[in-house]
């Protein structure tokens, strides 16, 4: 479309994308508005994420991390570009936990499986099951605004789980929680996605959140967003939030980081 | 494979010890009820109390004296007439209209405020048409039903939803209009789709406005009904409002003033009944916790 004969990407890295990938991005680009006050949010952005493959995406303020996330869980259409999960089942979680405050926490794990016609019965031992997966066996029948906003995030990721997806889209999951919660979530999380073999996209703008969780970190510009950068990280797991090749990787993205904004200072 | 125990063990001992710090402390005992309620009632009972006193005070004070009754003879004459089947006929009457137009403005004013709430065009050309009628004064409704319906009850069950409806309307509008677009998202995203929407999220996240629009209904509604119960006088039919109007003819003020204590004490109570089903939904919904 005209947006790409209006701006060119001078720094685009060429994404590698193997094939059978679990979610592929080819050439998205996301415009909001039109005429002089159209903004490009999101600019020929190719990414990929491999099934089983855990990518975290980071980037400054109006990186439009967001955006990305809302065109792959399908809630938005691209203005141009070619966006495929391969038909597998995709579910979202938010930086606030989204539950629906009149249900109790098993209630709101059920309701994707009552939305998918799972028979009575089935759906009890399948909340149950959620509810152990998260360590929240004691507070089913509690309401959310009973529960510690760890706690709600924790239901919201089992009922993202009951959603059967096999592509997890997290924004900025665990940006509202304090630093110990947050650790014990990572854990919780990385348990998650070893033992069901997710796919996930992780937006944060904790960069050594970024490094702590990701297969690979993905490093987005700011308006509009664009890939400059992809940093592998390939040291085991688990892997600690303070330790010495966190921090070290977390420095080198985080100068990078900084360069783009800087650019957007002058 | 998983050959490992479920990989989410580890850190379930400190979980389970955030968790216990994290949780509310258990709520207090309802075995407090009693203290409960007469913390509740006490101020009710002074300004009851005082109002009275102020009544007799004026009463002593000799204004209006061959007119105006003291507390003491009205209350014993709403109580002679509480031995009588009239004034309980009257209730009957009164009571019955209000059940069947507060039905009928539930009704319409919730297919109205559905409507308007998800079609856009309609809700800008009615929208604040809604909000103007509701601050007519209920009583103009009054000669507009009489010379639609002539003077029936009809006409009454007409005021009552002409000034119910409007509010129950806009409390079912500000719901829709205050739902978070998050929970809508969220949703979605788990794919309920238009009915399951609906019913799984759009109609539970509107309920406490909708029961404030249901409350806000109630009391325009009861006024309505007495404007119209005091002007259209059916032969035969005695209610509330001609009860008053007799008093009025018979320059009763003892017995006026007694109905009107009924009026005020059957309005109350009905609002009671609104606020503890508004209370509940609320702490449900975690809007208002504890707060009766």
């Amino acid at each position: 479309m005209s947006i790409d004969a209006r701006r060119a990407a001078p720094a685009a890295v060429t994404p590698v994308t193997p094939a059978g990938s679990a979610v592929q991005i080819s050439d998205v680009s996301k415009t909001f508005g039109r005429g002089d006050t159209a903004l490009l949010a999101l600019d020929r952005v190719s990414l990929s994420v491999a099934p089983g493959e855990f990518v975290c995406l980071i980037g400054a303020s109006g990186c439009g991390k967001s955006t990305l996330l809302s065109l792959v869980a399908d809630l938005d259409t691209p203005t141009s570009g070619e966006l495929s999960t391969g038909g597998r089942r995709v579910s979202l979680m938010f930086q606030e936990s989204a539950l629906f405050p009149w249900l109790t926490a098993a209630r709101n794990i059920e309701l994707p499986l009552r939305a998918n016609g799972m028979p009575r019965a089935e759906r009890r031992d399948r909340v149950a099951e959620l509810l152990d997966l998260v360590h929240l066996s004691a507070f089913a029948d509690k309401r959310p605004h009973q529960l510690s906003g760890g706690m709600r995030q924790r239901v919201a990721l089992a009922r993202a789980l009951a959603q059967d997806a096999e592509i997890l889209l997290m924004d900025e999951p665990f940006g509202a929680l304090d630093a110990m919660t947050r650790d014990l979530l990572h854990e919780v999380l990385e348990g998650i996605w070893r033992r069901n073999k997710l796919s996930i996209l992780f937006v944060t703008h904790e960069v050594r959140e970024a490094v702590r969780l990701g297969d690979r970190v993905v490093l987005l510009s700011s308006r509009p967003g664009r890939v400059i950068g992809e940093f592998p990280v390939d040291f085991g797991r688990p892997r600690g939030m303070d330790s010495a090749q966190t921090v070290e990787l977390a420095i080198k993205i985080k100068a990078q980081l900084r360069e783009e904004v800087i650019r957007h200072g002058n | 494979m998983a050959t490992d125990t479920p990989a989410s063990q580890a850190p379930a001992a400190a979980i389970a010890g955030l968790d216990n710090l994290d949780v509310l402390p258990p709520q207090q005992a309802r075995g407090q009820f009693w203290a409960k309620a007469w913390a509740a009632a006490w101020p009710k009972l002074l300004a009851l109390v005082l109002a009275l006193a102020i009544w007799q005070l004026v009463y002593l004070s000799g204004f209006k004296h061959a007119i105006l009754p003291g507390p003491a003879t009205t209350l014993r004459n709403l109580w002679e007439q509480l031995h009588h089947g009239l004034i309980w006929q009257a209730i009957g009457t009164t009571l019955r209209r209000a059940v069947i137009g507060f039905a009928l403005a539930l009704v319409i004013g919730t297919v109205v405020g559905a409507l308007v709430s998800r079609i856009r065009p309609l809700r800008a050309a009615v929208g604040s048409l809604i909000t103007a009628v509701q601050t007519l004064p209920s009583i103009v409704w009054v000669p507009f039903a009489i010379i639609l319906f002539g003077a029936n009850t009809t006409a009454i069950l007409f005021v009552i939803v002409m000034t119910a409806a409007p509010a129950i309307a806009n409390g079912l509008i500000a719901g829709a209009d205050y739902l978070p677009p998050l929970l809508l998202r969220a949703g979605k995203t788990m794919g309920l789709r238009r009915v399951s929407l609906y019913r799984h999220v759009i109609m539970p996240a509107t309920l406490p406005a909708f029961v404030g629009g249901l409350k806000q209904g109630w009391a325009f509604g009861w006024h309505g009904l007495i404007a119209g119960e005091v002007v259209v006088i059916i032969l035969g039919q005695p209610s509330l409002g001609v009860l008053l109007t007799n008093d009025q003819d018979q320059a009763d003020m003892a017995s006026a003033i007694g109905v009107i204590i009924l009026i005020l004490i059957i309005g109350i109570v009905v609002d009671m009944l609104f606020n503890v089903v508004n209370g509940r939904i609320r702490r449900r919904w975690g809007v208002a916790e504890g707060a009766a």
